[in-house]
């Protein structure tokens, strides 16, 4: 037997199908090597071994049963945890929440287990899906399996290297402003936005509200097609996800689009961008040349207050968001409230629990954001901050609108550098923020955003290639994409861990 | 604009953050770094621009008046920091 | 006392829906604390909120029928607060676009007052609260039970000028409620709140001084209302005498009603600092209303307690003060009249015979008139024998006794009290010349002009009444007795 967990999940489902493996091989074979691999990587934050295998071997009698299957029968997946699993811990990366466990699942966990996926554990992020490096996570950093003395992304960090180092076939993270792509790019791997309204929110726990997704992790296309079509629809318990047709991704992805329109955006080749990830980009533009397309530039022009907005929307929004981490009904309260200076005797005691409470759980970037946030709502400033960003938001989206009256998608670097040092960027916030400047429009525009492997630095670090396409259009993007990865094999590099 | 101590102190009990005297001084310098980085907007003319507050623009998204089952109270309480047998208890309220 | 007292009403109404306004939850009152919970009403991590159809509806409805304009986009925002029962520490409310604005509620005409319309400046939907009890050993309990129903928040201008005024637009609007079906309007269980803003405006050295406005908050009762109202506005003019603050020298304050002591208090405010930094909910998408789905709300508002009164007035010429106790009691009360009414084709006897007999003998033994023994058919019945004069009032009366007493049709009462109406002319007559025969000095009296002859008839048809067991039919009595006397004086 092939060693399973250098495969894929298309290909495991063949495998198992045809009898060549079992579900509870390859669900032992992943957690035997993540109990090898986790001490170093920091990838898991929950996991329960015992009962990933009674799902695995449950599959398997089902299968012998002769029983119908899910889509994704006995195939391991690692989630984020900032998704909420009935009666397990959910942490979202925080200290608040270190003893929380969610009375419910979240829908795309339903849909899970209703195709009859392994959960296989939760994986370690950003406290609260805040940040590009899974540094901000209460529970250590995550290293990035190409070399550990880096960091992985994030905030999806966690999710990124259960799949680039193996201990998954596929997993599941979050995006408000790149927090699925940027990983996926430093960590070599696959990772989709999909649209605002694509997937359902209902359990992902929220960070800001208006720009948050859930999307797949994966090596390769089919994997990232095959995952989506599950998570994707329409949902009930979510006023915000839309209904319109799923369309059979995995089905259509081979088949090259009927139009290939590139568009190369002008303003995401400035200063910043490092020359490896641009050369490889431009290669990147060769690649769909050769491959027929019409490559043209085009203009974003308000790209450059896409940074500025987000930084003021999503605080915005998480500031609202986290304030029911007070210490009353879920959550961190402090055991020591007592006021400890004079100004704060004449605060109430349940005000002072709160504050001491949300200063216990909440780690500095967190509190960052909401204080930022709170600022940007406050009286006198809502004006000037918030609302003027809600009016670039729609700057910014008319500027895709514009843009995709000429081209299909669009392509350009998923992040300014390679992995960068643990610790290199922690004590300047504002550095940091700097690494998603390539991801965050497509969320403040609510389109699907792809990154796929396309190139590695001398160092041998994974470069990541974005592709955005309109909102809704997430069969042209995979598409799209797979004519790439059809022409190159930057997708099949995995990283050399024992 | 730049955030004074005071200014972001005030933000801090709107927000319920306790902060730690260091916490103001990093906080402070880092905030007025951020609105400085955000404060770019006011560069563009927006008084004819429509607010897009929402990821996607669809409306009238309405579920039917119909009743499902409540939590258990058990299950309802499972994760109060502080509780009795049928409440969450929080220091008291004074009137 | 010499000053005009300016009051204006924000009222928080419960909808009646079956399931919370956000996720599919209970409403019921009065349950144990914590069982009617879900995990979006406990505001759970991840829990998102979904608009119940049902809430929108009764709210439009509600302000359709209050004559407001209905916006034809809205949205929904959040206001945010820290409190322990609020779960989110964010109310979803209604901010800059509410579903409605204008309109306006009429306060009834009552003998000292009323006539006057109230405006209202806005009506939006928001979710409700939990509960907050102060325990013991330095804590409070929270109650989530009741987080997340929907209400409605009635805002109205500073238009009522009389305490009596405040009671009486309260209690219309409690009324327009109850025949709309939105709302059930217990104040007692909590599912109609009122609070107050109250000021006064006073005539001093030739111009108008204005004294600070007061929100008084905790109005549990009608009766609260009132006398928190009379009790602040005294207050305020005692306080401007001693220290002629005016509304430009203190901002607004927040006073709770105490009721046992009969005192406002002033009240810790919820927010050190009150920003409440609305902006709009992500979570929820906004609503388009267009004209048909107005109409289609219009179409199930059927008559509202003004038009009934008017109706009463008009088509049954009843007074007013008639047709607005037969209407002010409620639905049950008027449906009640309608369908007396309608058996009977006697408005004004209806009127009488609920009024003075249904209503007060439904007061006096504390049940409600779909709870009343004798249901509109019976008294229409009872009400047509007297027509019919099989039966005078008197009689009607007895009867109607034993229908609520037994619970039997007039028929059966009738038989077995061996109750009818004698109107045989000869025995009548013979009645009366026995009556005058047996009581000379009643002639004697008459015709002596020693006592009026009105006391003297009704003296002898006393006396024929008697003669006949009380089932002579009084009027042909009085007829036959004047025919008597005039052959026997002349
Ligand atoms: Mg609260
Ligand atoms: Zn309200």
């Amino acid at each position: 037997m092939i060693d399973p967990t250098r495969s894929t999940a298309v290909h495991l489902l063949a495998q198992m199908s045809s009898g060549e493996v079992s579900a509870e091989e390859i669900t032992r074979a992943y957690v035997d090597r993540a109990e090898r691999l986790n001490p170093t990587l920091n990838v898991f934050l929950h996991r329960d071994v015992q009962k990933a295998l009674d799902q695995a071997k449950a599959v398997d009698a089902r299968r012998a049963a002769g029983d119908s299957l899910g889509p994704l029968a006995g195939i391991p997946v690692a989630i984020k945890d900032v998704l909420c699993t009935l009666g397990e811990p959910t942490t979202c990366g925080s200290r608040m929440l270190k003893s929380f466990r969610p009375p419910y699942d979240a829908t795309v966990i339903s849909k899970l287990r209703a195709a009859d996926a392994v959960i296989v554990g939760k994986t370690n992020m950003d406290e609260f899906a805040m940040g590009s490096s899974t540094e901000n996570s209460a529970y250590g950093p995550t290293r990035n399996p190409w070399d550990t003395t880096r960091i992985p992304g994030g905030s999806s960090g966690g999710s990124a290297v259960a799949v680039a180092a193996d201990l998954a076939p596929i997993s599941l993270g979050s995006d408000t402003g790149g927090s699925i792509r940027q990983p996926a790019a430093l960590c070599g791997i696959v990772g989709l936005k999909p649209s605002y309204g694509r997937v359902s929110r209902y359990g992902l726990i929220a960070f800001a509200s208006s720009l948050d997704q859930v999307g797949p992790f994966s090596h390769d296309l089919a994997d990232t097609a095959l995952l989506l079509g599950v998570i994707a629809g329409r949902d009930p318990m979510d006023s915000t996800s839309v209904d319109t047709p799923v369309p059979d991704y995995l089905g259509t992805l081979d088949t090259p689009p009927p139009s290939l329109r590139v568009g190369i955006v002008r303003e995401y080749f400035g200063e910043g961008l490092d020359p490896e990830i641009e050369a490889a980009v431009r290669e990147a533009v060769r690649v769909y040349e050769a491959a027929g397309a019409t490559v043209r530039e085009v203009s974003l022009p308000h790209s450059k207050y896409g940074g500025p907005a987000y930084y003021l929307v999503a605080p915005a929004e998480c500031s609202s968001n986290l304030s029911r981490y007070d210490g009353t009904i879920f959550g961190h309260r402090a055991e020591d409230f007592s006021a400890r200076t004079p100004e704060e005797e004449s605060i109430p005691p349940l005000i002072r629990m709160m504050m001491a409470s949300r200063a216990e759980g909440f780690g500095p970037e967190v509190k960052r954001r909401i204080m930022l946030g709170t600022f940007a709502l406050s009286a006198g400033y809502a004006d000037q901050y918030y609302n003027q960003a809600l009016k670039v938001r729609r700057l910014i989206r008319n500027d895709f609108d514009n843009a995709f009256k000429d081209v299909d998608v669009l392509i350009g670097p998923t992040t300014p550098t390679a992995a960068f040092k643990l610790g290199e960027k922690t004590s300047d916030p504002l550095a940091m923020y700097l690494s998603d400047i390539y991801t965050i429009t497509t969320n403040l525009a609510g389109i699907p955003g792809l990154s796929i492997p396309c190139g590695m630095t001398k160092s041998g670090l994974p470069i990541g290639l974005q592709l955005m396409a309109p909102a809704f259009a997430e069969e042209t993007l995979l598409r799209t994409a797979r004519v790439f990865e059809k022409a190159t094999d930057w997708h099949s590099r995995r990283p050399g861990l024992s | 604009m730049s955030l004074s101590r005071d200014e972001v102190t005030q933000v801090a009990l709107l927000a319920r953050l306790r902060l730690e005297p260091e916490e103001l001084e990093t906080f402070t310098g880092q905030l007025n770094q951020i609105v400085e980085f955000v404060a770019q907007l006011q560069e563009l003319d927006t008084h004819d621009i429509v607010p897009l507050a929402h990821g996607v623009e669809v409306r009238n998204v309405f579920r039917e008046d119909l009743r499902g089952p409540s939590l258990p109270r058990e299950a309802a309480l499972a994760n109060a920091p502080k509780r009795n047998s049928e409440s969450f208890l929080v220091p008291a309220v004074l009137e | 006392m010499d000053y005009t007292i300016i009051i204006g009403l924000e009222v928080h109404v419960q909808l009646l829906t079956e399931s919370k306004m956000f996720s599919a939850c209970g409403t019921d009152f009065g349950l144990p604390p914590n069982t009617q919970t879900d995990p979006v009403s406990l505001g759970m991590p991840g829990t998102l909120p979904v608009m119940n159809r049902k809430a929108f509806d009764l709210a439009l409805k509600t302000a359709v029928a209050l004559g407001a304009e209905i916006a034809a986009f809205t949205k929904w925002d959040r206001k945010n607060y820290y409190y322990p029962d609020l779960p989110k520490n964010y109310q979803i409310s209604q901010y800059d676009l509410p579903f409605s604005r204008g309109g306006s509620i009429p306060i009834p005409v009552r003998k000292d007052g009323g006539g006057s319309r109230v405006r209202l400046t806005r009506v939006h939907l928001e979710e409700d609260t939990g509960k907050l009890t102060h325990g013991t050993g330095g804590f409070s309990e929270v109650d989530l039970n009741r987080a997340g129903i929907p209400l409605l928040e009635i805002v109205t201008e500073p238009d009522i000028r009389t305490v009596a005024d405040a009671k009486g637009c309260l209690e219309e609007l409690r009324l327009t409620l109850r025949y709309l079906g939105v709302s059930d309007c217990e104040m007692q269980e909590g599912s109609l709140r009122c609070d107050a803003n109250i000021n006064l405006h006073i005539p001093h050295e030739g111009r108008t001084v204005a004294t600070p406005i007061v929100e008084i908050k905790n109005l549990n009762s009608f009766r609260s209302v009132e006398r928190a109202l009379q009790y602040e506005a005294e207050r305020q003019y005692e306080k401007w005498k001693r220290d002629g603050l005016t509304i430009h020298d203190a901002h607004k304050e927040t006073r709770g009603w105490n009721d046992p002591e009969g005192v406002t208090k002033p009240q810790r405010q919820k927010e050190t600092a009150a920003d409440y930094r609305y902006f709009p909910e992500p979570d929820l998408v906004p609503v388009e209303v267009d004209e048909p789905w107005i109409a289609r709300i219009r179409a199930t508002i059927g008559e509202l307690p003004t038009e009934r009164r008017q109706r009463f007035e008009s088509d049954f010429g009843l007074s007013a003060y008639d047709a607005n106790v037969l209407v002010e009691q409620g639905e049950e009360v008027a449906d009640y009249f309608d369908a007396v009414v309608k058996a009977t084709g006697e408005a004004k006897l209806a009127s009488n015979w609920i009024q003075q007999d249904v209503l007060r003998i439904a007061k006096e033994t504390k049940v409600s008139l779909a709870e009343f023994p004798v249901g509109a058919e019976g008294l229409a019945d009872l009400i047509n024998r007297v027509k019919r004069k099989e039966l005078n009032t008197n009689q009607g009366r007895e009867v109607l006794a034993k229908m609520i007493e037994t619970g039997e049709p007039v028929d059966a009462v009738i038989a077995a009290g061996g109750y009818g109406m004698v109107s045989d002319q000869g025995e009548i007559v013979a009645a009366i010349e026995a009556a005058i025969a047996a009581n000379p000095k009643a002639m004697d009296d008459l015709k002596g002009g020693k006592k009026k002859p009105e006391a003297v008839k009704g003296f002898l048809r006393g006396q024929v009444m008697k003669q006949t067991g009380g089932k002579a039919d009084p009027a042909l009595v009085s007829e036959l007795l004047d025919a008597k006397l005039a052959e026997l004086i002349g």
